[in-house]
C-alpha cells in the first residue's frame, strides 16, 4: 500500500514529467530544440513508481527515451531541459543532448542511445553495490525492443549467476520504433523470458502506479536480501511518435486516442489517491499548479542559460587530475 | 534527376528484380521504408520476406546475413547507423572479414552491409561518427562511399553484383542532395576508380563523401584568390586508387586529405604516406591532413562544428601548403 508522502511524491514526479514531455514537444516544433528527442509521455508511472522507491545511493541506468527516468531520479528540470537545447548549464555541458543525459550524483548512470546499451552497465553497478557491501540496488530500464538485444539475455544470466542486487524493467511500449514487437518479439509476454535464467518474473500493467509500486518493492526486496535480480515487465504505451519527427504510418490514430483516455496513468492514479483517501482535488490540483510553475521556471533557465563555449571541446576526453 | 536516397532505393529495386536471391534486411526498412527512405515502399512490390524488418538485434541479423550469403543468397544488410557497427562487431570484423581467406577460399561471401554515418543532424556521441577508416584498417572488407547520386548508384550495383563483402559507406547529409543518374540497368562504377570532381595545377584536395562538397566548396574559394585546386574522391578506398591521386601530386605538388573522421589515424594518413612514397620527389610542400579532433562527437552545433574541419580550414591548408599567406 503506497502511503500519503509518496503517493503524492509519485503524482508530483508523473506531471513534471509529463509537463517537461510535452514542454519538449513544443519546443522542438519551435525549432528551438534539434537531434533526437524521444518522449516518454504516457509512461510516466513506471520511472516515478520505482524511483519513490530509490535513494541517491541506488543506480539505474536508462534509455534514449530517459527523460523520465532522469527527472524521477532526482534531476532538476532546468538543467535537464537546458541539456535537451545544448546548453553550457545543462547536465553535460551541452554535450549530450536528450540521448545521453546523466546525473551521476543522483546515481543516474546515464541514458544510453544504444538500444541495449544501458543493461549491461546496470549490472555493473549492481556488482559494484555487492562487492561494496551497500543495501542499494541497480535497475536497469530499456524497451521491449532492448530485449532482443544480446545485452539483455547475456545481463540477466550474469546478473542470475552472480545474485547481483539489479531489477531489469522493461517499459514494454508494444513498439520499437516503427515496428510492432508482435512482429520482432517472440513471446507477447516479455517476464516469461526470466526462465530461462531461472530468476523471477512478473508483467504488470505499467500504467498503474500501485502495481508497478508493488511489484518493484518484491524485487527490491529480493534484491536486498541477497537473493539475486528479477525481471518486471511493466505494460505501456507512448503517447507521442517514436521521435518528434515520426509520421506514426505503423499505427492507428484511434488506437492512440484509446489509450490517451481510457488508460491515462496519470489521471488512473489521480483517482487511486481520491478514492483511497490519500488526498484531496485541491491537492492535487495544487501539485499540478507548482509543477506546471516549476516547468515554466526551468524553460526560462534554459532558455536563457549561455552556449557552451567551443574552447573547451577537448576537455573531459580524459581524466587530467 | 535523382537524390541520392532514391538512387540507392532504384538500385536497390532494379537488382532484387534482377536476381531473386537480393534480399534486404534491416530495422524498420519495411512499412517505414528505413529512416531515410532508401526503401520506401518496396515491401510493396517484393514483400516482407525480401523486403524483411528485423528485431534490435544487429548481431543476430548481421551474422545471419553472412550465413545466408555462405549459403546462396545476396543480402543486403542495413544498420540503421554505422555507429551500431560496433554493436555487432564480432560478426562484421572476425567473421564477414575472414570467412572465406580462414576457410582457404572455400567461401563467397556476396553481401552488402550498408548504412549512414556523420554529424549535421544533432544526433550526438553514438550517432554521428565517421567510422570507414576502422573498416579499412581490417582485412577482407571492401569499402565504398559515394559522395553523389550517379556513384551511390553505380556503386552500389557493382557492391551488389560483388562475391566479396562490401561496406557501403553513406552519409547522412547527402541523402536529399539531387543530380543526374544514368538510367542504364547495368550502370556499375568499378570499385577502386577514384573520381576527379575538379581539375586544377595547383593542389590536390582528396575528400570523401560530405567532405567532397567541403572540398568543392574549398576549391571555389581558391580560385577566387587564384589558386586552382583540383579535387578527388577515391569513391572506395578499399580497393584504393592511389594512382590517380598520385598523378594529381605529380602535377600539382601539393597534397590535402580530408575527412569528417577521427584525424588521429584516420584513413587520410595512410594516402599521405602512401603518396610519400610514390610521388616523394615530386612533392613541393609538405602534405597535410585533417579530421575530426580526438574527442567525441558534441550535440550542441557550434561544438560539433568546432570538432570537424570547416571549409575555411581547407582552404587555410591549401594556401599553407601553396606558401600564400
Ligand atoms: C543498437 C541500436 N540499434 C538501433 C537503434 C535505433 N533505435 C533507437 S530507439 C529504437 C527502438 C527501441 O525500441 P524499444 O527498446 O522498445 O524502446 P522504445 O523506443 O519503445 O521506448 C531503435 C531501433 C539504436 N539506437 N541502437
Ligand atoms: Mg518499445
Amino acid at each position: 500500500m503506497i502511503d500519503k508522502q509518496t503517493g503524492l511524491w509519485i503524482y508530483n514526479k508523473m506531471h513534471e514529467i509529463r509537463d517537461f514531455e510535452e514542454t519538449a514537444w513544443t519546443l522542438f516544433t519551435e525549432n528551438k530544440l534539434r537531434g533526437s528527442v524521444h518522449l516518454y509521455t504516457g509512461e510516466e508511472a513506471i520511472a516515478a513508481s520505482i524511483c519513490a522507491q530509490l535513494t541517491d545511493e541506488d543506480l539505474i541506468a536508462s534509455t534514449h527515451r530517459g527523460h523520465g527516468h532522469c527527472i524521477a531520479k532526482g534531476a532538476e528540470l532546468g538543467r535537464a531541459l537546458a541539456e535537451l537545447m545544448g546548453k553550457a548549464t545543462g547536465y553535460c555541458k551541452g554535450r549530450s543532448g536528450s540521448m545521453h543525459i546523466a546525473d551521476f550524483s543522483k546515481g543516474n548512470l546515464g541514458a544510453n542511445a544504444i538500444v541495449g546499451g544501458g543493461i549491461p552497465i546496470a549490472t555493473g553497478g549492481a556488482l559494484a553495490l555487492k562487492m561494496q557491501n551497500k543495501p542499494n540496488v541497480a535497475v536497469a530500464f530499456f524497451g521491449d525492443g532492448a530485449s532482443n538485444q544480446g545485452t539483455f539475455h547475456e545481463s540477466l544470466n550474469l546478473a542470475a549467476v552472480w545474485k547481483l542486487p539489479c531489477i531489469y524493467v522493461v517499459e514494454h511500449n508494444q513498439y520499437g520504433m516503427t515496428v510492432p514487437s508482435w512482429q520482432s518479439t517472440s513471446v507477447p509476454d516479455l517476464a516469461v523470458r526470466s526462465a530461462a535464467y531461472g530468476i523471477p518474473g512478473e508483467t504488470v500493467d505499467g500504467n498503474d502506479v500501485a502495481a508497478v509500486y508493488q511489484a518493484f518493492a518484491r524485487a527490491k526486496e529480493r534484491a536486498l536480501k541477497g537473493e539475486g535480480p528479477s525481471l518486471l515487465e511493466c505494460k505501456t504505451y507512448r503517447w507521442r511518435g517514436h521521435w518528434t519527427g515520426d509520421p506514426e504510418v505503423y499505427r492507428s490514430r484511434e488506437k492512440v486516442e484509446e489509450w490517451k483516455t481510457q488508460r491515462d496513468p496519470i489521471r488512473r492514479f489521480r483517482d487511486y489517491l481520491l478514492v483511497h483517501g490519500l488526498s484531496t482535488e485541491e491537492e492535487l490540483d495544487k501539485i499540478e499548479k507548482a509543477a506546471a510553475e516549476k516547468m515554466e521556471a526551468a524553460v526560462e533557465f534554459a532558455i536563457n542559460s549561455p552556449e557552451p563555449d567551443p574552447a573547451h571541446v577537448l576537455d573531459d576526453v580524459f581524466y587530467e587530475g | 534527376m535523382m537524390t541520392y536516397a532514391q538512387a540507392i532505393r532504384h538500385v536497390i529495386q532494379q537488382e532484387m528484380r534482377r536476381d531473386p536471391r537480393v534480399f534486404v534486411m534491416g530495422e524498420d526498412v519495411e512499412k517505414h521504408g528505413s529512416v531515410f527512405g532508401t526503401t520506401r515502399d518496396l515491401y510493396k512490390e517484393f514483400g516482407p520476406d525480401r523486403i524483411r524488418n528485423t528485431p534490435i538485434s544487429e548481431s543476430a541479423f548481421v551474422g545471419a546475413a553472412l550465413g545466408a550469403a555462405c549459403a546462396g543468397m545476396r543480402p543486403i544488410a542495413e544498420l540503421m547507423y554505422w555507429d551500431f557497427a560496433f554493436v555487432c562487431a564480432d560478426q562484421i570484423f572476425n567473421q564477414m572479414a575472414k570467412t572465406r581467406y580462414v576457410f582457404g577460399g572455400n567461401a563467397k561471401i556476396p553481401m552488402v552491409l550498408r548504412s549512414q554515418q556523420g554529424t549535421g543532424r544533432g544526433n550526438a556521441a553514438t550517432h554521428s561518427q565517421s567510422l570507414e577508416s576502422i573498416f579499412m584498417h581490417i582485412p577482407g572488407l571492401k569499402v565504398a562511399c559515394p559522395s553523389a547520386p550517379a556513384d551511390a548508384a553505380g556503386l552500389l550495383r557493382t557492391a551488389i553484383r560483388d562475391d566479396n563483402p562490401v561496406c557501403f559507406f553513406e552519409h547522412k547529409m547527402l541523402y536529399t542532395t539531387q543530380a543526374d543518374v544514368p538510367e542504364d540497368p547495368d550502370f556499375c562504377v568499378p570499385f577502386g576508380k577514384a573520381s576527379i570532381r575538379r581539375e586544377g595545377a595547383d593542389v590536390t584536395i582528396v575528400a570523401n563523401l560530405y567532405y567532397v562538397s567541403q572540398a568543392l566548396e574549398a576549391a571555389e574559394a581558391l580560385a577566387r584568390e587564384g589558386i586552382s585546386a583540383e579535387v578527388i574522391d577515391p569513391r572506395t578506398l578499399v580497393p584504393f586508387d592511389y594512382d590517380t591521386i598520385a598523378e594529381s601530386v605529380k602535377k600539382t605538388g601539393r597534397l590535402v586529405v580530408v575527412h569528417e573522421a577521427h584525424q588521429n589515424n584516420g584513413w587520410g594518413a595512410q594516402v599521405v604516406s602512401q603518396i610519400c612514397q610514390m610521388a616523394f620527389p615530386y612533392l613541393d610542400a609538405a602534405p597535410v591532413h585533417l579530421g575530426a579532433k580526438a574527442c567525441p562527437l558534441p550535440f550542441n552545433p557550434a561544438l560539433e562544428a568546432a570538432v570537424i574541419p570547416s571549409v575555411s580550414e581547407i582552404v587555410a591548408a591549401c594556401k599553407a601548403a601553396c606558401y600564400v599567406s
